[in-house]
């Protein structure tokens, strides 16, 4: 008797985003990573509206059980960021490479919500400096795919992750 | 089927938006990190968020209501310490977001957003005044039924659930492609919220009774 998803729709921008959202470790961190990228809909536009979520575990590999997912403590660490996209379908986080959990290599757990998305959709992102031929999940996605889940490096150090909701370069998205 | 299938042509921004390709549905299912969500605190939330009608210098216009209900999981055990986060347009069907562009008055007494945790009973309880219809652009004279969006956190990222909560008898049902993209009616009905005398406060408000029960993963049952 789950209750229905319906969409996020255009006008949650007073609502859901909060200040510090997308910082789950400042900037000035020395370990900090800067994680961003576009959200683009089937025809390749940008997606202005909508809400990029992501959920990780801290550089140990430790997944934080304490509060501090909307208000976090000087120098803590909630696994927990939120951001709406840009005018450009832009986002980004500042947080910490997560440690290994389990068996697989690291990943981000990723969210996206959207006015046109009557569900989200649930992804990974992966780094690309890891190795990925033993993973778990990674194994199960077509090999043609794979690349869609695995963040790219760029010049000043930060990782680019795309997010295509549809069309050639779609996405994998998860359905457990 | 509960949820709505990702591409519902009715709902035009659906078209270029709803995933294509088949989802990979990984053999051994979430792991850890899925399975676990954010924690979130008390003094995260602050004590007057769950009460919009208190948000402004005064009070804002409407029918004035208390909106209450338990968080249950997929066994319906409830929930305590689940974040709710709600939304909504004022009692004109206007949003106080810049891009609302319906020529219905704003008030200057009504954010009109919210949030709460659940008590230990996995209790939620908003006051709030009832939101209006509104109409938008997805067909020629389309209105919204009148809604207040909710957005939960549960125990795992997987259970994460953003939703909208109607009112009972609304006559924009049957034209509302939202709505309708739930394809089965008892799981629609789902969405509706129970008028309740015990809820309603005596001269001061209407309550109404919705309880959001939580699957396992966002999008399948």
């Amino acid at each position: 008797m789950t209750t229905p998803s319906q969409t996020v729709g255009p006008f949650f921008g007073h609502a859901l985003p909060y200040e510090g959202g997308p910082e789950i470790v400042a900037g000035a961190r020395r370990d900090a990573i800067r994680v961003h990228g576009r959200v683009y809909d089937g025809a390749g536009a940008p997606v202005p509206d909508a809400l990029v979520e992501i959920w990780q575990a801290d550089e140990t590999g430790t997944i934080p059980r304490g509060p501090g997912g909307l208000r976090r403590a000087v120098g803590g660490f909630s696994g927990f960021g939120r951001c709406p996209t840009g005018a450009d379908g832009s986002y980004w986080f500042s947080t910490v490479k997560p440690g290994p959990v389990g068996a697989g290599a690291p990943y981000l757990a990723v969210l996206v919500f959207a006015r046109g998305l009557l569900k989200p959709v649930f992804t990974r992102l992966y780094f690309p400096e890891d190795a990925h031929d033993e993973d778990p999940l990674l194994a199960e996605v077509p090999v043609a795919r794979r690349d869609t889940l695995i963040a790219e490096r760029e010049a000043d150090g930060s990782y680019r992750f795309d997010i295509h909701l549809q069309g050639e370069r779609e996405t994998v998205f998860l359905g457990f | 089927m509960t949820h709505p299938p990702y591409l519902h042509p009715a709902y035009t921004s659906t078209v270029l938006r709803a995933p294509a390709q088949e989802l990979v549905m990984p053999k051994l299912g979430p792991d850890s990190v899925e399975l676990t969500a954010p924690v979130f605190g008390d003094a995260e939330v602050g004590a007057l968020d769950a009460d919009l009608t208190r948000q402004g210098q005064g009070e804002p216009l409407g029918e004035r209501i208390i909106v209450t209900g338990r968080v249950l999981d997929s066994r319906h055990r409830p929930v305590p310490g689940a974040l709710v986060e709600v939304w909504q347009a004022n009692s004109a069907g206007r949003y106080a977001h810049e891009r609302d562009e319906h020529p219905a008055p704003l008030d200057p007494n009504f954010a009109g957003a919210g949030r709460c945790l659940t008590d230990g009973a996995g209790r939620y309880r908003f006051v709030t005044v009832k939101p209006g219809a509104y109409p938008w652009r997805n067909h020629h004279n389309a209105w919204r039924p009148a809604h207040i969006h909710f957005s939960v956190f549960g125990t795992a990222f997987t259970q994460r659930l953003v939703t909208q909560m109607y009112f009972p008898g609304d006559p924009l049902f049957p034209y509302d492609p939202i709505f309708q993209s739930i394809p089965d009616e008892q799981a629609r009905d789902r969405l509706i919220a129970r008028f309740d005398m015990d809820t309603t406060e005596p001269e001061w408000a209407l309550g109404y009774q919705w309880d959001i029960v939580l699957g396992d993963t966002p999008v399948e049952e």
